[in-house]
């Protein structure tokens, strides 16, 4: 095992001096839009492409301080009378900073192309919002106290209130709004609380006073407890994650990218800054909570995202799969690291990181993907597409590298971190906890089936959109993406391919953080540098280079010998249309048929709602609607509770100024009582 | 039996009147009379102020009673009588309590005022600490007014009626409050009654009437 020495502290804060610039850049690239708002050159194509070049000097600046593994300190004097405003970079912000700069480069690079004339909002505004939302999101990670930390993460909520409500003017958009802002503050709140028991009775709130503080254990557990529903709520863990669904598919593709692919992971990275740097020493047991709810959450998702019909809800239940799959990771994470095993904790911790990483590119690059189909085709509901991957091959052929990735097919990204995860589960088994260390393993299997699961949905979301024929006649006007969006979109897809393709060197990057956290680090178990052989006690080991040669290998000898075979005898006919004479594009399977069977085979999870055609409808269209039981369930006797507190509540307003008088009379008769008596 | 100066009799006299009056306006229906019972309290309230600047020799105060003068007992009730008059409000209706009820509550709540001016009293260094528990009283009576009448124009009175008790109790716990201070509430009290005549109209205009129970449908839920 390598035992890292404790982290340089720098004393000269450059590089993070560097990034509260770059920081500082967005918000005036933001404030420079309300130049010239309307002004969709202006304010669209030059402003998002500067804010674009920002990001990457932000991942570059971040990269650094990863690769440095220092911790840079910082106090701006702005901020409350007593509280100035602290700052600070250690590998962990580094690393969210990170993803938080490559992310955005590639999805304000497509946005600059995204927004068109004469669409709902102002160009200017929307960049003012987006750009705000992007340096809330750097505050966020770069605050080293509570009250930093809280005002930032507001703004991101504000600022992302304000970009999902971006066409205000249509009704279930509004709800949706509404329903992330309620969620966002219930989170806050919590958070709120979670800060103020942090402190410990010594009312200081940076976070160098809260990792000094002593809490009592159950103290700690109310602490840690109050962070996984306030962050959860954030993140989209099930059931805090009715927001998700719901405020993804309202927002402009760009702002759903930037939300599922970096906003969810400042939960993460909140979740991680309290679980295990401020905590201090978590407790074992804390990790089941975040263990289970993460492996319920990854099913749930999974499951409805199988069933979704519209593109953007099924990529929204997506992020909630991703979501749970790394709070599992967190969870895995404590309970080894509160057991002792630092090493596996290493592991576990590891493969979550990666995934944040992953999961921030992959599901940018679809939600981009969806937002092109969405502007060439004006849709998307799935059982309206089809056949665009000859229409928009740019488009369908990067997003199909998304779709292999978060499928979790090697080589690429989405592979290996699953992989890593399924390594550190094996090793629950050796925890000195009876039962948990036969429980957790099971918890793996559900994760594989999950996987799986994945697999199907991926099949679904690509099969329907890209390959068979238009299911509608208008589809076959639509038209690729322009140069700018194709750019964001190979960056992306470049990403997913890198982060694949060469896992040793993003290990090795991320050994600064699990070395900041854990007090540990994976050591590299294989003498080669192309195979990755994260557990020395194993002989497992993944090549991904080695796979993509072979793949590549196999495809191009199989194309090779079908040329020189059939050579000069390939006859094109006609596909056999079973005897039915004219086969049409409504014979093709749909994003209703496809789901069906797991709708079958799991229907206690959903609450369908059927609309059968009539026998004799010659042009029959089967509606299904499927809702979650969960708001049954849990949100909808709250809601009723709270509507009833209301009423309640509303008999004081009686419309009488006598009885207004009257309240103002007996407080001031009570108050003078108290005066008397005391 | 102590024999107190001529001066703290008068004054202890006026403070009476001010309790007095405080009383018929609680009874009086009459939104005229109302008016003018305002402007008697305000005289008296000049008049105590007068007696103790000359007791005291504090210059302030006589600025103070010129100011009460000339606001309370000449302004303010000309300004009502002409709002009456242009909305031709003459009485209130029956008030919310019976008359006979709301002076039964009175004599409780000057009771109240008493014992709850008793440990100010004995803090205060001034000859006039005895009017403290009036002073309370009359503010508590105003109010009093201002929750059982029904008419927009009452409630006002009543309203400047309570300045009148925090004006008094102000002088008797420490002969009156700052300069500024007097100057600013004075201006207050002139502003609010301009813009309550105001309201007046616009209520006269929505609801063709200045009772305020019309303004009852004005919440949210039934």
């Amino acid at each position: 095992m390598l035992w890292l020495p404790h982290p340089v502290i720098t004393t000269s804060p450059s590089l993070l001096t560097g990034c509260v610039a770059l920081l500082c850049g967005w918000v005036l690239v933001g404030l420079a839009g309300l130049l010239r708002p309307g002004s969709v050159r202006f304010a669209g194509r030059t402003l998002f492409t500067l804010g674009a070049v920002l990001g990457l000097g932000l991942a570059a600046l971040a990269g650094a301080s990863l690769l440095s593994g220092g911790i840079e300190r910082l106090t701006l004097p702005v901020g409350l009378p007593e509280l100035p405003l602290h700052l600070r970079l250690d590998p962990l912000s580094s690393l969210f900073l990170l993803l938080l700069g490559a992310s955005s480069f590639g999805i304000s690079v497509f946005a600059g192309g995204y927004f068109r004339e004469g669409e709902g909002a102002l160009p200017g505004l929307l960049c003012l919002q987006y750009h705000l939302f992007l340096a809330s999101m750097g505050g966020v990670l770069l605050a080293n106290d509570a009250y930093g930390f809280l005002v930032a993460w507001e703004v991101m909520a504000l600022s992302s209130y304000f970009l999902v409500t971006t066409q205000h003017r249509i009704p279930e958009i509004r709800r949706a709004g509404f329903l992330y802002l309620l969620m966002a503050h219930v989170g806050a709140l919590c958070l709120l609380l979670c800060f103020g028991v942090l402190q410990g009775g010594s009312w200081l709130f940076t976070f160098h006073a809260m990792r000094a503080a002593h809490l009592s254990p159950g103290w700690a557990a109310v602490a840690f407890l109050l962070a996984l529903v306030g962050f959860g709520a954030k993140a989209g863990l099930v059931p805090l994650h009715v927001w998700l669904p719901e405020a993804h598919p309202a927002a402009p593709s760009p702002v759903s990218a930037l939300m599922s692919g970096v906003m969810l992971k400042t939960a993460v990275y909140g979740m991680l800054r309290v679980g295990l740097d401020l905590l201090g020493r978590p407790v074992w047991w804390w990790g089941l909570a975040p263990l289970i709810l993460g492996l319920f959450t990854v099913f749930y998702g999974v499951l409805f995202a199988a069933v979704q019909t519209d593109m953007k809800r099924l990529l929204a239940y997506s992020s909630v799969e991703n979501i749970g799959i790394v709070f599992a990771g967190i969870g895995l994470t404590i309970v080894f690291a509160g057991s002792g095993m630092k090493a596996v904790a290493a592991l576990a911790l590891l493969a979550t990181l990666y995934h944040c990483l992953n999961h921030s590119f992959m599901k940018s690059l679809l939600f981009l993907g969806t937002g092109s189909v969405l502007h060439a085709t004006g849709e998307r509901n799935l059982g309206r597409l089809g056949g665009l991957i000859h229409r928009m091959p740019w488009v369908a052929w990067l997003t199909l590298i998304g779709t292999l990735a978060i499928a979790g097919l090697p080589p690429l990204n989405g592979f290996v971190s699953e992989w890593l995860l399924l390594q550190s589960f094996l090793f629950a088994g050796r925890l000195p906890h009876p039962f948990v260390n036969l429980l957790i393993p099971m918890g793996m299997a559900l994760l594989v089936l999950a996987a799986a699961l994945a697999g199907y949905v991926m099949v679904k979301f690509y099969g329907i959109i890209f390959l068979g024929q238009p299911r509608e006649a208008s589809l076959v006007r639509a038209h690729d993406c322009g140069l700018l969006e194709r750019f964001g979109l190979l960056w992306l897809a470049l990403g997913c391919l890198a982060l694949g393709l060469f896992p040793l060197q993003v290990i090795r990057a991320l050994g600064a953080v699990t070395g900041q956290l854990i007090g540990a680090v994976v050591p590299q178990g294989s003498p080669h540098w192309w195979l990755l052989a994260p557990v020395p006690a194993r002989p497992v080991s993944y090549g991904p280079l080695v796979f993509l040669t072979a793949t590549v290998a196999v495809v191009l000898l199989t194309a090779l010998v079908v040329r020189l075979t059939y050579r000069q005898r390939v006859r094109r006919g006609p596909a056999w249309d079973c005897g039915f004479g004219a086969v049409t594009a409504r014979m093709q399977d749909t994003a209703e048929g496809f789901g069906q069977p797991i709708r079958h085979l799991f229907q206690p999870f959903f609450e369908i709602e059927r609309e059968l055609p009539e026998p004799a409808d010659r042009e029959p269209r089967y509606r299904i609607a499927i809702r979650e039981r969960i708001w049954r369930l849990i949100y909808e006797p709250i809601s009723g509770a709270v509507g009833r507190l209301a009423n309640t509540a509303a008999r004081v307003q009686q419309g009488r100024i006598s009885v207004y008088l009257l309240y103002s009379f007996a407080t001031l008769l009570l108050l003078l009582a108290v005066a008397l008596i005391s | 039996m102590t024999h107190l100066p001529l001066g703290q009799q008068l004054l202890d006299t006026c403070a009476a009147l001010l309790l007095l009056l405080s009383f018929a306006m609680l009874s009086q229906r009459r939104v005229v009379t109302l008016v003018n019972l305002y402007a008697v309290q305000g005289a008296v309230l000049a008049a105590a102020t007068l007696l103790l600047a000359w007791r005291t020799g504090e210059e302030h105060l006589y600025v103070s009673a010129a100011l009460t003068l000339v606001l309370k007992v000449a302004f303010l009730p000309w300004l009502l009588h002409r709002l009456i008059r242009r909305l031709g409000v003459y009485w209130d209706t029956e008030p919310l309590l019976k008359v006979s009820g709301t002076m039964l509550v009175g004599l409780v709540i000057v009771v109240f005022a008493f014992s709850l001016a008793q440990p100010i009293t004995r803090l205060a260094s001034t000859d006039t600490r005895s009017a403290i528990g009036i002073a309370v009283s009359v503010v508590l009576l105003a109010f009093l007014m201002m929750i059982t009448r029904r008419k927009a124009m009452s409630q006002v009175v009543g309203f400047l009626s309570m300045e009148n008790g925090v004006f008094f109790g102000a002088m008797s716990a420490s002969y009156g409050m700052p300069m500024v201070v007097e100057l600013g509430v004075a201006l207050d009290v002139l502003v609010a009654v301009l813009v309550l005549g105001v309201f007046f109209f616009q209520i006269r205009e929505r609801f063709d009437s200045l009772d305020l129970h019309h303004l009852e449908t004005l919440k949210e839920r039934d």
